[in-house]
């Protein structure tokens, strides 16, 4: 619901930007998908960690499931970063932008730890090695922002300053709706995920049992 | 003294895996041998009619790519003999620290691949480049980072099913920052802005590496 409203309101209410336009409202739904796609990370890398430290294998699964659900969020960020980009300067893609290059290499990055997962048996040591690559990655965000910043130009429009989010007032409160809608989205598509993954689980031991 | 006695396990890994190196001359004639090879193909990567800054500019960045690539050669053998012999077994059985493992595996590692760029630096430069000290210093500290990383992964992909195949799709990504650092170290104008980046890079990565290694080899 939340994410419809803001949609809507993002389309009819919110004034065009000066400086791009029309286009301008894919931010609406772009940034509240990065901004998601960083919480799921960051979230299986939570419980990745809980993993570890408790042994308790309940835990896996949940991380498993925000990676999950990170990694297709990074892939519609990616997708509408390049519609952004194409409409803005004319290229699908642009090494100069930050944000988009990082996704790329987060998008590699969780790319590989579906391939360690599917390689390695089932069982406790496929959740430590998965939560170690994991909290790897949790790790990789940061630093490879800060290679990125330190290797490419700044072309990518800042929006957040240390002066505080620089948009007019509706603007932000749009985006503010936008980003609890992304969120609200995500933590619904987890719950509903994990719930379908546990029966699964579930269903495979009844199986097992019975033969 | 548990220092101390952590030092003597760590000494006693490292000198194993030489010895090993030694008898088998398996890995380090591989990686010198590769690293020679790519140097030869970037040279015909590289279009001829170009200036001399460009030149200068894309030699460094296919310098990197050589290293990069000559380490996750060295790193897909690093666990070969633990996990034919089913030494890995043995190891994590032995009442020393899981850690100290992952520490001399490291060093082994690093030593291979100082080996392999002691002959890459100077055909190097023979080839293509005249090298100054901030690349010296930037493969050093790239070195570390890579070694840290790289004999996690390496314990990962040894026990997985798909073996060598697995190892370089996790290490790439992670060694983008690397690539970034390196080569901004030696073409930037301001190289210690990147050699800052390259020491944070191994820090952090080489104290997650350490504190992780114990879940990855443990049954």
């Amino acid at each position: 619901m939340l994410l419809i409203g803001s949609i809507a309101l993002a389309f009819y209410w919110v004034p065009n930007d000066a400086d791009q336009g029309f286009s301008q409202r894919i931010f609406y739904i772009h940034v509240p998908l990065a901004f998601t796609a960083y919480a799921c990370f960051a979230w299986g890398a939570w419980k990745a960690l809980r993993l570890l430290w408790k042994h308790d294998n309940r835990y896996d699964l949940e991380s498993y499931t925000a990676i999950h659900m990170g990694v297709i969020f990074g892939v519609l960020v990616l997708a509408t970063g390049a519609i952004w980009a194409r409409i803005s300067w004319g290229v699908w893609w642009s090494w100069g932008e930050q944000q988009l290059v990082l996704f790329l290499i987060l998008f590699l990055f969780y790319c590989a730890y579906f391939m360690l997962r599917y390689s390695v048996e089932p069982g406790p040591r496929q959740a430590r090695m998965s939560a170690v690559y994991a909290l790897f990655g949790v790790v990789l965000i940061p630093i490879s922002f800060m290679a990125i910043r330190l290797a490419e130009n700044f072309i990518h429009p800042v929006v957040f300053t240390r002066d505080g989010p620089q948009m007019a007032g509706s603007m932000f409160l749009v985006f503010c709706l936008a980003l609890a809608g992304t969120l609200a989205l995500a933590a619904a598509l987890y719950c509903v995920e994990l719930s379908g993954k546990r029966l699964d689980l579930r269903l495979k031991e009844l199986r097992k049992a019975q033969t | 003294m548990a220092l101390r006695r952590y030092a003597l396990d760590v000494a006693v890994l490292v000198r194993k895996d030489a010895l090993l190196e030694l008898r088998a001359r398996e890995t380090v004639p591989a990686m010198l041998l590769f690293v020679l090879g790519a140097l030869v193909v970037f040279q015909f990567a590289i279009p001829g009619d170009l200036t001399d800054e460009m030149q200068r500019l894309v030699s460094f960045g296919l310098l990197w790519v050589g290293i990069i690539f000559t380490a996750i050669l060295g790193l897909t053998r690093a666990f070969a003999a633990e996990r034919e012999q089913r030494l890995i077994d043995a190891l994590v059985l032995a009442p020393c620290d899981r850690s100290a493992i992952w520490l001399a595996k490291t060093l082994a590692v690093m030593a291979f691949l100082l080996l392999a760029e002691l002959i890459a630096l100077p055909a190097f430069a023979l080839f293509f480049q005249a090298i100054d000290g901030r690349t010296v210093v930037a493969v050093l500290l790239a070195n570390i980072g890579i070694a840290a990383v790289g004999t996690v992964l390496s314990a990962v992909s040894a026990a997985s099913r798909t073996r060598e195949l697995l190892l370089p799709l996790l290490l790439i990504p992670l060694v983008i920052p690397v690539v970034v650092g390196g080569v901004g170290a030696s073409v930037a104008d301001e190289p210690i802005r990147f050699f800052g980046f390259l020491v944070l890079y191994d820090a952090v990565f080489a104290i997650i590496s350490w504190s992780a290694f114990e879940y990855v080899v443990t049954e």
